[in-house]
């Protein structure tokens, strides 16, 4: 009855397009830094493993779509976006949690800001899609 | 050319720099085919190949000066720069199929902001401190 529009469509697929390619930046990046130089900032470097994962059952999420797609894809975005804000936040205040970056740090600077404007627009469609259109 | 031969990057040269124009170039003739409705047209996809083939012409003279002994200042990060490099007009290829919308479009577009920014960083893990 309450069918809701597939969130792997139209704008959704330029979402996953944009998730897979911060899956790969963040898993690239994080599996470098916890390789070769864990002792030095092992906080930082678990926070990219954890983001990098996030990416992806996020771009997993939204490209199954379906019910539990859709949940596993709100989970991750709404996930996504305490986590860029609480370590932007926590980057600033606090520099000897966050010694070298994350993909998180400064609200996602270094990433042109995309981190912190990409789990909006997530759970922005999720919303537009929450049902079929008229 | 000939004076940077010795002390120069590999991936610092005319490829770099022609692919870094032709993915901006692609970038915004789809841009404008995203704004005008229009799904990804044969132009962007054979834009999409002339691209890899020029990523992976620059890959292949990297793997050769490699071969030759030179080695990048952060190894790692260099090649992982490389392999996703050349997988990026693949994933907007393929995606783009996919979607024959604007929104395809706007995939191509995407990938191919991306792409010169992975160009920049490629040329900054060959170089690091004072290269």
């Amino acid at each position: 009855m309450a069918e809701q529009r597939a969130t792997n469509r139209g704008p959704g697929r330029l979402l996953i397009a944009i998730y897979i390619l911060f899956a790969i930046a963040a898993t690239s990046r994080a599996g470098l830094q916890i390789a070769t130089k864990f002792d030095e900032a092992p906080v930082a470097y678990l926070l990219s493993a954890v983001a990098a994962l996030i990416y992806i059952v996020a771009a997993v999420g939204l490209a199954r779509a379906g019910h539990t797609g859709r949940r596993v894809a709100l989970a991750c975005c709404s996930v996504e976006l305490v986590g860029v804000v609480a370590v932007g936040i926590l980057s600033i205040a606090d520099k000897e949690l966050f010694p070298d970056e994350t993909v998180w740090s400064d609200f996602g600077s270094g990433y042109g800001y995309v981190p912190l404007v990409l789990p909006m627009l997530g759970l922005f469609w999720l919303w537009r899609t929450r049902r079929a259109p008229a | 050319m000939t004076s940077a031969a010795a002390a120069g990057s590999p991936v610092d040269g005319l490829l770099a720099t022609a692919s870094i124009v032709l993915s901006l170039v692609i970038a915004v003739w789809a841009l404008v085919a995203a704004l005008r409705h229009r799904a990804p047209d044969r132009l962007q996809f054979v834009g999409l190949a002339v691209l890899e083939l020029t990523l992976l012409a620059l890959a292949v003279v990297a793997l050769v000066a490699l071969g030759g002994g030179e080695r990048p200042g952060e190894p790692g990060a260099f090649f992982g720069y490389l392999v996703t490099l050349v997988c990026l007009p693949p994933l907007a290829w393929v995606l783009a199929r996919m979607e024959p919308t604007r929104w395809g479009s706007a995939i191509v577009c995407a990938v191919c902001l991306v792409t010169p920014v992975v160009v920049v960083r490629l040329q900054q893990t060959w170089e690091v401190l004072g290269g």
